[in-house]
């Protein structure tokens, strides 16, 4: 059981991962793989900035900046130097493994004699259960942020930058612009991620992002195909399925784990769900 | 309104596709005006059209709107004056976002989108009413998608999401192209009331010579990136239908 607690929580950290991919993906059409950077950035951050006594908030601002950096960095390649969007988020994704790399000064910082949020915050003295009352605040704020922000003037612009641009750029909107703020929110969300995982699991590891991008990617999928099911068209319940996607993810993961599958398998497990997951619509289409 | 002095627009310059678009043209639109514009595939209308928009600059000359040089401005900087409807109805809406949010950007096109929820019952209201003049019965429909609309619904829509908010310059880039004939003449119709109701400069850029005879009060032919003929509406009166495809031969 404690095994689908954790895959459980885990999955509550990686859905505001979801949440920016969500943000990059469905609002603006842009497969963003700076992704697998910026979470690693974020935990980097988040494990140097703890290691060195900085107070929790601080070091979450830093965390959430560096990533919405690295995602308006992507934004800006993309956009003024009018470079394919996918390549834009590998360029600086390969960009951040460097920069992660000098600032970590070695592959693995372990956070074992710090107080991470889990600590500081203390609510309940059952430990699971705080650290599951911790990210379900956490989630749900950020839930409702941002879902309240694709609602005001500004988000619906966002929205319809993805959607029609030559329709928002003659509504008086600079899309290039929207785009690299776009691209840094989404970002500064997988930071966010990076920040709780790296508490949660108590180090920041070079590689802990390798292929992040897909649990985000698939997440949202999951989310959609049941969003697609219902004619569902409320943000609100979107995002919130795209939450659910996330912890649907991990715990399937941890099923397919517990059946006594190699954990080396584990990447090629996830790539073939969210294969799975994204070809399922076109496969019954078909058969229709 | 509209004034563009000795611009030129040329295409791959250099290189051995050059293409010289428009050349060295100046036109002056008064305020108020209904120009339609016409000339074979190639003529330069639609880079005349896509020069005063702003999604091209020109290669020399000057552009000025109300008497402001908006030659380097980005077209998103000149939706304070313009507003425009696509040839592709899906160019000018956004399919997965319903009516009402299409209206609300329409509504905001010369403002800044703040991070404030503007969809309040007094806005939904007041686009109830605007559209229930189309008569298309659209106004119970309004937490419906774009996507879900007929071209012509779409067309229409776009049409009314030009006056939400202080427009003077409206560009119509064949807007009935992609139209059936009765959604065709319902949106020429409703161009020609919505021009007079609140006094718009309009461009109207059409093959259909019948609209161009019907419509407007100006007439622009362009020929190989030049305008060969400019029919003011004293001698647009003096015209008939035929005129104008005998121009063509």
């Amino acid at each position: 059981m404690n095994f689908y607690l954790t895959a459980f929580l885990l999955g509550l950290s990686l859905s505001v991962i979801a949440m920016g991919i969500f943000i990059s993906m469905k609002i603006f059409n842009i497969p963003d793989i700076t992704t697998d950077g910026s979470y690693t950035l974020g935990a980097v951050i988040t494990a140097i900035c703890l290691s060195h006594g900085y107070p929790l908030w601080l070091t979450y601002l830093l965390a959430v900046f560096g990533g919405a950096l690295a995602g308006s960095i992507t934004g800006f390649i993309h956009t003024k130097l009018k470079i394919n969007a996918l390549l834009a988020g590998i360029l600086v994704m390969t960009a951040l493994y460097s920069v992660n790399l000098s600032l970590l000064g070695r592959s693995n910082l372990p956070l074992l004699n710090v107080r991470n949020i889990f600590q500081s915050l203390s609510f309940i003295s059952d430990i699971d259960r705080n650290t599951f009352f911790i990210l379900l605040v956490i989630t749900t704020l950020l839930w409702v942020g941002l879902s309240l922000m694709l609602k005001t003037d500004f988000g619906l612009a966002m929205r319809a930058t993805g959607n029609s641009e030559s329709m928002i750029k003659a509504l008086g909107v600079d899309t290039d612009r929207m785009k690299i703020i776009g691209l840094a929110i989404s970002n500064g969300l997988v930071a966010t991620s990076g920040f709780l995982v790296a508490q949660y699991q108590g180090f920041a590891d070079i590689n802990m992002g390798i292929g992040i991008v897909i649990v985000g990617l698939g997440s949202v999928m999951i989310g959609e195909a049941i969003s697609h099911w219902f004619n569902i068209s409320s943000i609100w319940i979107n995002i919130l399925l795209v939450i659910a996607g996330s912890i649907a993810f991990q715990v399937v993961l941890a099923f397919t784990l517990s059946l006594g599958i190699d954990a080396n398998l584990l990447k090629l497990i996830t790539a073939l769900f969210v294969l799975f997951i994204v070809s399922l619509p076109n496969l019954s289409f078909r058969k229709n | 309104m509209i004034e563009l002095k000795n611009v030129s627009k040329t295409f791959n310059k250099g290189k051995a596709n050059e293409v010289n678009a428009l050349k060295n043209t100046s036109i002056k639109i008064e305020k108020g005006e209904f120009v339609v514009v016409i000339g074979e595939n190639g003529s330069g209308k639609s880079t005349f059209l896509n020069l005063v928009a702003g999604n091209i600059y020109p290669s020399e000359g000057n552009i000025y709107l109300q008497g402001e040089d908006v030659t380097k401005l980005p077209e998103f900087g000149r939706s304070r004056w313009i507003a425009r409807v696509f040839q592709n109805p899906l160019s000018g809406t956004a399919s997965e976002l319903s009516i009402l949010t299409n209206f609300r950007l329409a509504s905001l096109r010369t403002q800044r989108k703040k991070m404030v929820i503007g969809t309040n019952r007094k806005f939904v209201e007041k686009v109830k009413e605007q559209v229930s003049s189309l008569n298309m019965g659209l106004e119970n429909k309004l937490e419906q998608s774009m996507g879900s609309l007929s071209g012509g619904q779409r067309q229409a829509l776009t049409l009314l999401m030009s006056v939400m908010d202080e427009a003077k310059i409206l560009l119509l880039d064949e807007p009935t192209a992609a139209l059936d004939p009765r959604s065709a003449q319902l949106i020429l119709k409703t161009a020609d009331q919505l021009i007079t109701q609140y006094g718009l400069t309009a461009v109207l850029v059409t093959h259909n010579l019948k609209d161009a005879y019907t419509h407007g009060n100006r007439i622009l032919q362009f020929s190989e990136g030049e305008i060969i003929r400019d029919i003011s509406s004293s001698e647009k009166e003096k015209i008939q239908q035929t005129d104008l495809y005998a121009w063509f031969e």
